[in-house]
């Protein structure tokens, strides 16, 4: 007697469906939460993607630090930080709703593939409810997307491209960094004023997002003052001896070199360009200029004595006067013994303002953390727009901060600054020459350099 | 015509560079039939050598001055190096010139590496397939920069040439072109000529001492030279250390030109064995050919009109692909190489 019979068809079959089941990740298979990692227990886990090797490792360790300084706060031990000049007060320093946080670190190493497969792991293997964190655009917009799908919020750390609440926005992922345009509108009156109207410009970029995105911002801007564009080079990101692109730009008849360089591209174009004896070069009847659009603190320092009185822009900078950036410089400062850098803010920024959306939002649910962080009908003063909506903050360090609801990202004033011809410290590298208002770095959501993308909707994940 | 010779003057420059890292490479797949992927990392640590002398020159005494406050609101300290608060000027000028002095300190350092590198490890892997002989020195590579890392971070660090070196040098001039036409950086063109300087040297001592000619010897045919009672192995960890100092060496005199980091030595590394297989794998004139060749090539392809030129032939982002079209056609064509000899590499 026969019992049952198995066929080679009916076999391959059954042997498909299992293989595809037990391959699909553990976080597109549904479960009995109401949304992806939803805690359970005392504690919440974050998860904190930074570089920790690879050519940015010393920017993602100081993010690292920062992000540990916000847990520490968040769970009431250290002085507060940023905590006591938050304007929301709904967190109350026992972790957040009454869950003490912890949290699990990934090494993005800067690539997109190994940010993406280390956040994957913090999510499905350590249940990580957040992730934080990042040195580069293309890691960022790498990671958002895989946290809207998994269903878990991105807060992220720094990225600087347009695209990241451009093209490439979405739901889950929310910017407090600064972008390529902002930068643009805020350095562009400063040039003027500096410089002049009547200049030529040439630009070297590095081949990726970043760099794309800012090259046409700082373009449409320095155009925008009656600069002419003389020539956009793009160089490839893994080159380090930038002489034969700089060599052309002796003789093109510029009289200013932009250089949308980051981290060690920038450290090495900026050095290479001073020994050119461009700084020293008179074109056109005008002293020659060097512009580093934007600027980082670790960077800085890299390039030494080569940035002595070149302008760039930052997101935020230890030496601002305000009550938050006291507080925090403070409290980082004792414990790490040197400041933080504008990277490091960012992401203690962006912890403590998911930590406080949940606070508002009773609740882990991404989809009411999303609502939280887009914040109702809050404006920023000064700014006539009818995309002038959603959460509005001060106290973190950056003045009045407005999360725009339309594309998730934060407007605040831009720091413009200068390499520092006499620093007495060695964290002294920079000076500020001016906090370009909110105002002037507001731009409509489908601005044309933010266009194409699409927010979507909020994917709780479960 | 101006723009032409700067690109010259840059690839010269640049192949400087190749060109001593690849002499290193062939001295030692010369000599030693090791094909070593941990040749960059020497280079990176001659670098690092220049960076550990300025750290060390700019060793200070600590004074607090009550008047001005640090960053979080403390009395300021104040650093003055004791090189300064003993010597004075002569101090300043001797931490002024720290990277040139570091060849001196490269040196011994280098060349002590170079024999526990080759006596502690590689010498072991002799006999192994070229494929062992890969893996353990990029092995080895990594474990070199990440220690480097964990000493000074993975940040690049700012080492200038000296004061009298570090502006530009007018070539416009003295090549009958209009003032400012042709600028070209004044430390640029030391490396240039310190880089002939050590391949001359290189290429004398093999040449011109008998040290030299039994290496020479011992490369054409080890087991004979063996036969007749000579100790080639020795002379040949000798060589490895000699390597090593050049690579060193050539660290050292990089580092103002990009500022040193712990990963330099990976960014030289395929190009410089690029370089080498163009060369002619095991040929020294070969690799310092080839070092110049792709160097001056690499450069001219960098600029707007070539770069447009080649943009319209569908042919984008030459100055990225260059050294490899050029390594493609010239393998294709010369299989050994520029200067390969036969039965290198072929077994």
């Amino acid at each position: 007697m026969k019992l049952y019979s198995v066929s080679r068809r009916g076999l391959l079959k059954g042997g498909a469906v299992l293989g595809a089941g037990l391959a699909a990740p553990t976080i597109f298979t549904s479960r009995a939460s109401a949304f992806t990692n939803e805690p359970t227990g005392s504690t919440v886990t974050l998860g904190f993607n930074v570089p920790q090797t690879g050519p940015y490792a010393e920017e993602g360790k100081d993010e690292l630090r920062a992000q540990q300084l916000a847990v520490e706060h968040l769970n009431g031990e250290g002085d507060g930080g940023m905590l006591n000049t938050f304007s929301s007060k709904a967190l109350q320093g026992n972790g957040i709703l009454g869950k003490k946080v912890t949290f699990v670190t990934g090494d993005t190493q800067t690539k997109s593939d190994a940010a993406r497969a280390s956040a994957k792991s913090m999510i499905e293997k350590d249940g990580a409810i957040m992730i934080n964190g990042g040195s580069s655009s293309g890691v960022a917009i790498a990671v958002q997307g895989l946290c809207q799908d998994a269903g878990v919020i991105f807060m992220a750390g720094l990225t600087h491209s347009n695209d990241t609440t451009g093209k490439d926005k979405k739901a889950n992922g929310f910017r407090h960094f600064f972008n390529a345009y902002m930068s643009g509108a805020a350095l562009a009156p400063v040039l003027k004023n500096a410089y002049g109207a009547d200049r030529r410009a040439y630009h070297l970029t590095a081949d990726y997002t970043w760099g794309w995105t800012q090259q046409e911002s700082i373009v449409a801007a320095t155009e925008g003052i009656g600069w002419e564009t003389v020539e956009t080079v793009l160089t490839p990101l893994a080159s380090t001896d930038f002489s034969s692109y700089i060599a052309p730009v002796l003789n093109s008849g510029a009289d200013v070199l932009v250089l949308n360089h980051y981290g060690g591209n920038m450290v090495n174009s900026l050095t290479q360009a001073v020994q050119f004896g461009l700084r020293d070069k008179t074109v056109n009847g005008k002293q020659f200029e060097i512009v580093v659009p934007l600027y980082s603190e670790l960077m800085a320092k890299g390039a030494g004595e080569n940035i002595k009185g070149v302008l760039g822009s930052m997101n935020w900078n230890w030496q601002l006067d305000d009550a938050g950036t006291k507080a925090f410089v403070q409290s980082f400062g004792k414990k790490y013994g040197f400041p933080p850098s504008n990277s490091a803010q960012t992401c203690y920024a962006q912890v403590i303002l998911y930590a406080d959306a949940v606070a508002r939002a009773g609740s882990f649910n991404p989809c009411a953390v999303v609502e939280a962080l887009e914040g109702g009908d809050s404006s920023l003063p000064g700014v006539s727009s009818a995309a002038n909506k959603g959460f509005l903050f001060d106290g973190l360090g950056n003045g009045p901060t407005l999360y725009r609801s339309a594309d998730h990202q934060c407007f605040k004033d831009v720091l413009v600054v200068k390499g520092r011809e006499n620093p007495t410290t060695e964290y002294d590298t920079l000076e500020i020459v001016e906090k370009t208002p909110a105002a002037q770095v507001w731009y409509e959501p489908d601005h044309p350099m933010f266009a194409g993308g699409n927010l979507g909707t909020c994917n709780p994940g479960a | 015509m101006d723009a032409i010779i700067l690109q010259l003057l840059n690839g010269l420059d640049k192949g400087s560079a190749y060109a001593l890292i690849a002499l290193g490479l062939s001295l030692i797949f010369g000599t030693l039939g090791v094909v070593n992927f941990a040749h960059g990392a020497l280079f990176m640590i001659g670098a690092f050598c220049a960076v550990t002398l300025n750290k060390l020159f700019s060793l200070s005494t600590v004074t607090i001055d009550p008047t001005k406050k640090d960053f979080l609101g403390n009395p300021l300290q104040v650093k003055t190096p004791y090189l300064e608060s003993w010597f004075g000027d002569f101090g300043a000028g001797l931490m002024d010139w720290s990277v040139p002095l570091s060849i001196l300190f490269s040196i011994p350092i280098m060349l002590a590496i170079g024999f526990v590198m080759e006596r502690g490890l590689i010498k072991h892997f002799y006999k192994r397939p070229h494929a062992d002989q890969i893996l353990v020195t990029f092995g080895l590579a990594i474990v070199l920069q990440e220690i480097v890392k964990a000493f000074y971070g993975a940040n690049p660090i700012s080492t200038p040439a000296p004061d009298l070196l570090k502006g530009s040098l007018d070539f416009g001039i003295i090549l009958g072109f209009d003032p400012n036409a042709v600028i070209y950086p004044a430390w640029r063109f030391v490396y240039f000529l310190f880089a002939a300087v050590i391949i001359g040297g290189v290429f004398a001592f093999l040449q011109f001492t008998t040290f030299g000619m039994v290496v020479r010897a011992g490369m054409a045919d080890r087991e004979t030279v063996g036969l007749l009672g000579i100790n080639i192995d020795r002379r040949f960890t000798i060589m490895f250390g000699l390597a090593a100092a050049v690579a060193g060496m050539a660290g050292v005199m990089y580092a103002p030109i990009n500022s040193p980091n712990y990963h330099m030595g990976m960014d030289f590394l395929v190009l410089s064995f690029v370089v080498v297989v163009v060369g002619g794998m095991g040929s020294l004139t070969g690799a310092v050919a080839a070092g110049f060749l792709l160097g001056i090539l690499e450069s001219f392809a960098s600029m707007n009109e070539v770069k447009s030129f080649f943009q319209s032939i569908m042919l984008p982002s030459i100055d990225q692909i260059i050294i490899y079209l050029v390594a493609v056609i010239i393998l294709l064509t010369r299989p050994r190489g520029l200067m390969g000899r036969k039965g290198v590499m072929e077994d």
